[in-house]
């Protein structure tokens, strides 16, 4: 060993601080009682069991979509008929679901990154910002059949109008508007806690590094700190659209449970259809199912499986945007 | 270009008064705090009064050890003895390999997936790789450099170690004497005998760290391993802490890692001093730091480097 | 060049005005919460001034009561709200308790195999399987329900003789407490694992550390150490399960059986063979009802019942959550 003693370690061995011990660092079983042995077989069950539910749901909805879907489905409205071939495919719910998951996310996510900036930036006084996080966790326990119903209320005032079908005074009160701004609650909780977690992770070295150089708070937000938590946001904002998209209770009540586009006559394109009532993906299944009003069981399950091949997207979607975050790499704090 | 018509305002520069001052270092305020003194004359002084070890058994040793992660080695070839009735010190700079040594000696590196053991840690003569990890370590227990009580009550803190050991569920009642020979044990029991129920967290450092001492004892351990027990207390503490450690030697074999040079020459009856994970010296404390052999050692604890 | 400077961040974008915008914005979120408190608890009052506490009682058929309240908000006719919503309240509790129990049980030691136990592979498999189980939407459970485990129920589970002991009073067709039960655990259970393993996760190593140089094994130190301190992350999630269940309308008006029925113990174990209609399912199934005066205080009547449970829901979690910071768990 002929190092010389002024020469600095050449790579430094593991810190001393406290790791996690790694998960296959198990001792030998000589001192683990029956009771811990039992605990660790359910385990390893219920791991299995969990796996085997998600392959049996995603296999058999694949096989009876494939079975049952046919392309003429996506591309023809829904129509009534006496039978199963007469009655048309799901266009109009396919249309509905895109169009509500951009309506309620174009809402909810300058809104929910909106709340998580004041809550974790600025947060003054601190009552209020108490108060707000409770909210917010309020909202994310609030069944969303409720929102619904308290939705009808609103956009049934003459106030809104505007925003559904009216006729001498009496306001509808279901409209893409409607169900959208109703649904954005529903991803808005979310997209704060996503966000915050990002806002969060942000060492406070680089907020003031920001400010040292004479940027504002707000320019710094906008500049560094948002970009950098950019991850995070998008993961909400997926989060939130899987909600959106998977979400029945609110399209049933506030999208009024039509088979079809029904716009407003007299209003121009594109408000005629927003205005208007219409349906989705999850109210065509809920509709299709035995318990629905169309009993067309094969249907159902060629839309349930376009609904599932979305959320696997948005699932994919999210492993994506983790896998190339944690490439980029983050501040040591 | 608005920013050209209100310019910035002047960035107004601090003044020192005066210069020097910024450049004149402060004398060590405790011997504690310094890292090494400027001679090895530094340690001439008397030891504290501790006196020399009534007796010493041996009980463990460890034979050629080398240790790696990743195929990167932290501890090279060492084989040292670990005895009973004296306190052994491994002292080095940062990233020596000392703390991966003494966490080899319970078996904690197998933690970490990526590290290898090679060679045999004798516990008694038997090989350590021989006995339940879970056995081995209430035999050599450790105490961490970041005091770590568990999030519980004082009194829960050490029964933990206790209702564990047990096969049945213990009663407050029969655990008593137990925790507070422990506490005792570890000079903790006057302080907190009255707030045994408060949470172990709103203990001081000091207190925290003594805490864990004597978590560690009530596991009746024959060997007491303490990781760098001091860095994040104060002088104060780590006075208590020291004259504590001094007083358990004879019950249990004491090893302390640490990175305080004064520390080891107050407390070690025998030091080692590690190199890039190489063991380059081992002697007694008096020998290592008054008449170094290796150029390597007198360099270190005359602090040239490290 | 340096764009504060510039016009668009100029004093336009000065910290006091952006904190006023968002400080608006924060408001009318907190002041819509609100408002919706009071606009359900107004809307429910008739509902509640008329049955008193009897609304949470038993007495009569429920469907009938729906009924007769809906056609009483006809032009002309007397408004009737007597309403007794017992049935509707049991069959929440049931479906509710069993499927909040089981999951309870299951994502705790799947939580803890996946961030304990199980081997990279494995992990890497089930977390990706929990976040998936997790966003399946709640109608598809449903459509699986009542396509595969309701008639599997009701053709092999079921016997003859059951069908026949309570011939008179219930019909046992599949739909039932067992199929919501099993449905409504796998929805929620996934979202319990992923807040139990975050929390699971957050667990400061030196604690486990500690306890495994103490020679305490890792399955004690895991369940003594981590999920004890993990605590207040699973009565978050659990809280958060618990709001989901009881919310949850459309599954459930799916494959419950949708009848205002009270699944009766006291006939033995086939009462999970029973059907019932939980609380949020009547919402949804008398949905087209709400332009009728009475019918509509009696919907938001329930909603109110929701609305309060989830409240009371998080207040119970906060102050759970809250005593157990005492000793400094995470």
């Amino acid at each position: 060993m002929d190092a010389s003693v002024a020469t600095p370690p050449a790579a430094p061995p593991p810190a001393s601080a406290p790791q996690r011990p790694a998960k296959g660092a198990v001792e030998g079983s000589a001192t683990w009682r029956l009771s811990d042995r039992i605990g660790l077989a359910i385990c390893w069950a219920l791991g299995l069991l969990f796996c085997a539910i998600a392959v049996a749901i995603t296999v058999y909805l694949f096989i009876q979509g494939i079975k049952f879907l046919k392309p003429s489905m996506l591309v023809t409205p829904a129509a009534a008929g006496f039978s199963q071939t007469e009655t048309g495919g799901f266009s109009d719910a396919l249309v509905g679901t895109l169009i509500l998951a951009v309506m309620g996310i174009s809402l909810a996510l300058p809104t929910g990154v909106a709340i998580a900036v004041w809550l974790v930036e600025y947060g003054r006084p601190t009552a209020l910002a108490r108060i707000t996080e409770s909210t917010i966790e309020a909202i994310a326990g609030i069944p969303s059949i409720v929102l619904a119903l308290f939705g009808t209320v609103i956009f049934s005032s003459t106030a809104l109008g505007f925003l559904s079908r009216s006729n001498e005074g009496v306001v509808f009160g279901r409209s893409f508007f409607a169900a959208a701004a109703m649904l954005s609650l529903v991803a808005l909780p979310l997209i704060v806690a996503s966000t915050r977690e990002g806002l969060n992770s942000i060492p406070p070295h680089v907020r003031e590094a920001s400010y040292t150089v004479g940027k504002t708070k707000a320019a710094t937000t906008r500049r560094i700190l948002l970009p950098a938590s950019r991850p995070q946001v998008a993961t909400g904002a997926m989060l939130g659209l899987g909600r959106i998209i998977g979400d029945t209770a609110i399209i049933v009540v506030l999208l009024g449970a039509t088979q079809n586009f029904a716009p407003v006559e007299d209003v121009p394109f594109p408000l005629n259809f927003l205005r208007g009532a219409g349906t989705t993906l999850t109210n065509f299944v809920y509709e299709a199912s035995p318990t629905g009003n169309l009993n067309q069981p094969q249907k159902a399950y060629a839309a349930a499986f376009v609904l599932l091949l979305m959320v696997l997207a948005l699932n994919g979607a999210v492993d994506v945007v983790h896998r190339r975050a944690r490439k980029v790499g983050t501040w040591s704090s | 270009m608005e920013f050209l018509k209100s310019p910035p305002p002047p960035i107004r520069r601090l003044e020192l008064e005066d210069p020097a001052a910024a450049r004149r270092v402060a004398p060590p305020a405790h011997p504690a705090n310094g890292n090494g003194s400027s001679a090895p004359g530094g340690f001439t002084g008397a030891r504290r009064s501790i006196g020399a070890p009534q007796f010493s058994i041996r009980r463990m040793e460890i034979d050629d050890v080398s240790v790696s992660y990743s195929n990167r080695d932290a501890v090279k070839d060492v084989s040292l003895p670990v005895r009973q009735g004296e306190v052994l010190s491994l002292i080095g700079p940062s990233g020596c390999g000392k703390t991966t040594l003494l966490r080899s000696l319970n078996r904690l590196t197998e933690l970490t997936s990526t590290a290898k053991l090679s060679g045999r840690i004798l516990l008694d003569d038997v090989d350590i790789t021989l006995i339940e990890p879970t056995l081995l370590r209430r035999r050599v227990t450790m105490v961490f450099q970041q005091p770590n009580p568990f999030p519980m009550s004082v009194f829960d803190n050490i029964a933990y170690v206790l209702r564990e050991q047990g096969s049945r569920r213990q009663r407050k009642k029969t655990l008593e004497p137990a925790v507070h020979s422990a506490l005792d044990r570890a000079g903790l029991f006057e302080e907190v005998k009255d707030n045994l129920d408060h949470p172990a967290l709103k203990l001081s450092g000091g207190q925290q760290q003594r805490l864990c001492i004597a978590r560690a004892l009530a596991a009746e351990p024959e060997v007491l391993l303490l990781d760098e027990p001091c860095s994040a207390l104060d002088p104060q503490s780590t006075q208590v802490i020291e004259d504590l450690i001094v007083k358990l030697r004879d019950d249990v074999a004491v090893v302390i890692v640490t990175h305080n040079l004064q520390q080891a020459y107050r407390i070690a009856d025998h030091v080692a001093f590690m190199y890039l994970g190489d063991l380059v010296e081992y002697n007694s404390a008096t020998a290592l730091f008054g008449s170094p052999r290796e150029k390597r050692t007198q360099e270190y604890v005359s602090g040239a480097f490290g | 060049m340096d764009e504060e400077y510039t016009s668009e961040y100029g004093p336009r974008w000065s910290d006091q005005r952006v904190e006023r915008m968002l400080g608006v914005l924060v408001c009318t979120v907190v002041g819509l919460l609100l408002a919706m408190i009071v606009v359900v608890l107004i809307k429910a009052w008739p509902s509640f001034a008329h049955n008193g506490l009897a609304w949470f009682g038993p007495g009569g058929n429920v469907d009938d009561q729906l009924n007769a309240i809906f056609l009483s908000g006809q032009a002309g006719a007397e408004y009737v709200y007597t309403f007794h919503a017992w049935p509707l309240i049991w069959s929440t509790l049931l479906i509710t308790g069993g499927a909040v129990f089981i999951a309870l049980f299951s994502a705790l030691f799947v939580a803890v195999f996946i961030v304990e136990f199980a081997p990279e592979w494995m992990s890497n498999v089930l977390q990706p399987v929990v976040r998936f189980l997790a966003s399946v939407p709640s109608v598809i459970y449903g459509l699986l329900g009542v396509l595969v485990l309701v008639p599997f129920i009701g053709n092999h589970l079921v016997t003859e003789p059951q069908k026949a002991s309570v011939a008179g009073v219930i019909s046992l067709t599949g739909y039932s407490l067992l199929a919501a039960t099993t449905v409504l655990t796998v929805m929620i259970a996934p979202l319990m694992v992923s807040i139990f393993s975050d929390g699971l996760r957050a667990v400061k190593p030196g604690w486990l550390e500690g306890s495994l140089a103490l020679g305490v094994n890792r399955w004690r130190t895991t369940w003594k150490i981590a999920v004890r301190t993990a605590r207040p992350a699973i009565v978050a999630g659990t809280v958060l399960a618990v709001a989901r269940a009881i919310g949850e309308a459309v599954m459930l008006a799916m494959i419950s059986g949708s009848v205002g029925f009270a699944p009766n113990p006291a006939d033995g174990f086939i009462f999970i063979y029973e059907p019932s209609r939980p609380l949020a399912p009547t919402i949804v199934k008398n949905i087209d009802q709400l332009s009728s005066p009475p019918a509509n205080a009696t919907l938001f009547a329930i909603a109110a019942v929701l609305l309060v449970s989830a409240a009371f829901l998080s207040l119970t979690g906060w102050v759970a959550r809250r005593s157990m910071r005492k000793y400094g768990a995470a």
